[in-house]
This record gives structure tokens, sequence and C-alpha cells, in this order.
């Protein structure tokens, strides 16, 4: 008798604690990173399965050296309203290029129909590191003799980071999703190294812009058997006056490997549909405020 | 006991989830938030869709005028784990859905709990 009580009242608090955390974010500004304890993976899609199994399990040690396996951050890593660190201030270039970004979250949020983000409306690439900065939902380590592939259940998308010694270019070509090179700093820690974004893509989804100058490093921090978590800094003169922290110590579980996860893309035709809806939503509202017309 | 402790789950997962994907791509200023309504009527479109998902219903007014409503889902990822997939409408679909209205008296607005021909909740 006296358990759902006391699970009734953790919820509680557990509900008033996440009210209190979207109250007290900024408008506008980065919501605060999620406990560690608080991370539940999600359960994005299993089919095929019958069962999806959320107790995770008793948790172990680190493996050395290891990143295998899959692993989800829960709602942390969506990210809808920009990177979680507030960026450090806009260069001149930054300012400029940030008044062009007409975004659907943020300090530069506009009304549906007006938001010009070229991943949601004309379906481009989100590129990177916006692929770390929104919408991270599970990630698969995959790692080959030369290198890890990280495959992202967001826009089906991967990324090869180079693990075979070899430097990041010096005069790269822009790419959506850059290069990478990882290394083992310690035998918990595998950072890697990455340069040669293509500035049309926004770092995030609050329309922060970034220049193909910017270098980013990923921190993953693998705390135990089934925990991780990432740390991501980004240095952009051209954009930012100083290097920031844009992700710091998002938490990550490790999930059964056989979640055979959700097909979610942001297609071509997808995005003209839903700008068309919103345009047919800001019409309704017009012939609301004036019948006949 | 199993049933408690599940509903309960689901309870939470509701609650937060729901705010975070119908507000998680674009402002919510046009919405009136203190307002729900509950509109019967027929499926006339549904579009599953990244970032956002839409359905129209034909419903009538309170004058009996049918009015296409335009209703906004979250994304397809966030609203399956509610048990929605691209096949849950077809046109011609019976449903009742509780909508939070836009404040303009457009028939627009978000959709919160519908309920199928078959009396399922989503």
């Amino acid at each position: 008798m006296r358990k759902p009580l006391i699970i009734g009242i953790a919820a509680a608090a557990l509900l008033a604690s996440y009210a209190a955390t979207r109250a007290q974010a900024p408008p506008g500004g980065p919501p605060p990173p999620l406990a560690l304890a608080d991370v539940k993976w999600q359960p994005w899609s299993n089919t095929g399965l019958p069962r999806i199994p959320t107790d995770l399990g008793p948790d172990g040690p680190a493996p050395r050296r290891q990143l295998a396996g899959m692993w989800d951050p829960a709602r942390g890593g969506i990210g809808a309203r920009g990177a979680r660190g507030m960026p450090a201030p806009l260069t001149a270039w930054g300012e400029m290029v940030s008044k062009t970004h007409k975004s659907g979250d943020g300090v530069r949020q506009v009304e549906a129909p007006d938001i010009n983000d070229p991943l949601s409306t004309q379906g481009d690439p989100g590129g990177y590191p916006r692929q770390l900065l929104f919408e991270l939902r599970t990630v698969q380590f995959l790692p080959t003799q030369y290198s890890i592939v990280a495959a992202f259940m967001w826009e089906r998308r991967y990324r090869t980071i180079w693990t075979d010694g070899r430097a990041l270019p010096a005069d790269p070509d822009p790419r959506w999703y850059g290069y990478s090179v990882g290394r083992w700093e310690d035998d918990y820690t595998f950072v890697v190294n990455s340069n040669g974004t293509d500035e049309r893509t926004w770092l995030d989804n609050a329309g922060n812009p970034h220049s193909s100058e910017m270098t980013v490093e990923e921190r993953w921090h693998r705390l135990s058997e089934k925990r991780l978590e990432l740390t991501v800094t980004l240095t952009d003169p051209k954009a930012y006056t100083r290097p920031w922290v844009a992700l710091d110590k998002l938490p990550f579980v490790q999930i059964p490997e056989n979640v055979d996860l959700i097909e979610m893309m942001n297609s071509a035709t997808e995005a003209q549909a839903v700008a068309a809806a919103f345009r047919a939503e800001r019409e309704l509202e017009r012939q609301q405020a004036a019948p006949g017309k | 006991m199993k049933a408690t402790l599940r509903g309960l789950a689901l309870a939470i997962l509701g609650v937060l989830v729901v705010p975070v994907t119908m507000s998680g791509h674009h402002g919510s200023a046009s919405f009136d938030n203190t307002k729900e309504i509950t509109l019967k009527g027929t499926v006339t479109e549904w579009l599953w869709a990244n970032p956002h998902c839409f359905l129209k219903v034909d419903a009538k007014d309170e004058t009996g005028a049918v009015r296409n409503w335009n209703l906004e889902f979250g994304n397809p990822t966030d609203i399956t784990a509610r048990g929605y997939s691209r096949r849950t409408f077809k046109v011609g679909d019976e449903i009742s859905v509780t909508v939070t209205p836009v404040k303009s008296g457009a028939p627009v607005g978000r959709a919160r709990v519908v309920t199928l021909a078959s009396g399922q909740k989503l």
C-alpha cells in the first residue's frame, strides 16, 4: 500500500522538478543539462520485437578504449532551442550572417511560415556539428581497423572518425559533415577533432551561425559500462569572439543493440509539404481576420 | 499494482513528452493554451512528415457550418511513442480530437488527444 504512495510522491517531485527546470530556462536560452540520474533511454522503435526492454540491467565498470555500441541521450539530445552552452559573442561577420537566419527556436525565432532553416524547409543535410547540437538521438559506434563509424538515428547519417593516425587536412574543401580524426587521450576518453565544415549549415536549431574555419573538439568520456558523456567545444574566430562549450557532459546510456531504430529523416518532399501546411495555417488566420478578402 | 505502475509511467511520459514535442520547432504564441475544444469530424488529410505531422478534419461549428481544421502534431518519432503511425488515419475516418486552438478563431490548432472510431485513444 505504501509503495504506490512513495512512487506517486517521487513522480510528483520529478514533475515539479521538470516544470521548474522549464520555467527557469531563459526565453530562447539553452535548457540546463539533464542530470545523469534523470536520463532514461527512449524506446524510439523496435520493429519486429514484441517487447522492448526498458530495464537496462546492472551497470558495470567501463571497458578500456571501447565505444562500440548503441548510445542514447534520451530527450537531452534534442536541443530545440539551441546549443546547451551559451554561445560566445558573435563577431561582426557572425552578426551579419545570423541576421539572415530565421529560425523556429531561440532568440531568432519567427512564426512558422517565415522560417528559412535549410534543414527543415528545404531538406538540406543538417551538417556538422548541428548533428550533435540538434536532434541528437541514438548514435551507434562501429569500430573498424582504421576508424570508428558513428551512425546517427537522426537523418540516418554516418560519420567516419579516422583513428589510423592521419592528421586533419590542412586546407580542407568544405563538406556538409566535415573531416574528423579521433584518438584515445586516456583509457576512457576518446577525443575527436574536426574541421572543414560547410558554413551553409546552421550550428543549431536556434540559427546560430558558424564559418568553414571552425574547428570542433568532441570529448566522449566513458564513465561506466552503460554510461557515456559528451562535451563539445567550438572554436570559430570568424564567427565567435572566443571558443565556447556547446555541450557540457551530455549523458548517454547504452541501449540494447537489437533495437531497430525508427526512420527519422527530413526529406525535401516532406519539408516542402510541412512548409505548405504552415502557409495554409497562415492563410486560414488571414481569412479569419479579414473574411471575404 | 503492475497496472498502476504502468499507468503512472505513461502519465509521466505524457507530461514530459507532449509539451516538448509540440513546441520543438516553432513558436506557440498564436495558440490559446488556456483553451481546449473537442472536434468531432471526418479526416480529409493526414500528413506524416518531419518536422511536423498535420491532420485535416472537417468538423461542424456551433452554427452547423463545416470548417476544415488544420491540426498540428509533433514529429513522427515522438508521436510514434504515443501510438501514432503513418497509417493511423485515412481519408473519411470519423474521429474525435481535443485541440488547443489558435487565439484568432481560425480553424487551426494543436491536437492533444485523438479518439479513433474504434474508441482507441491516442
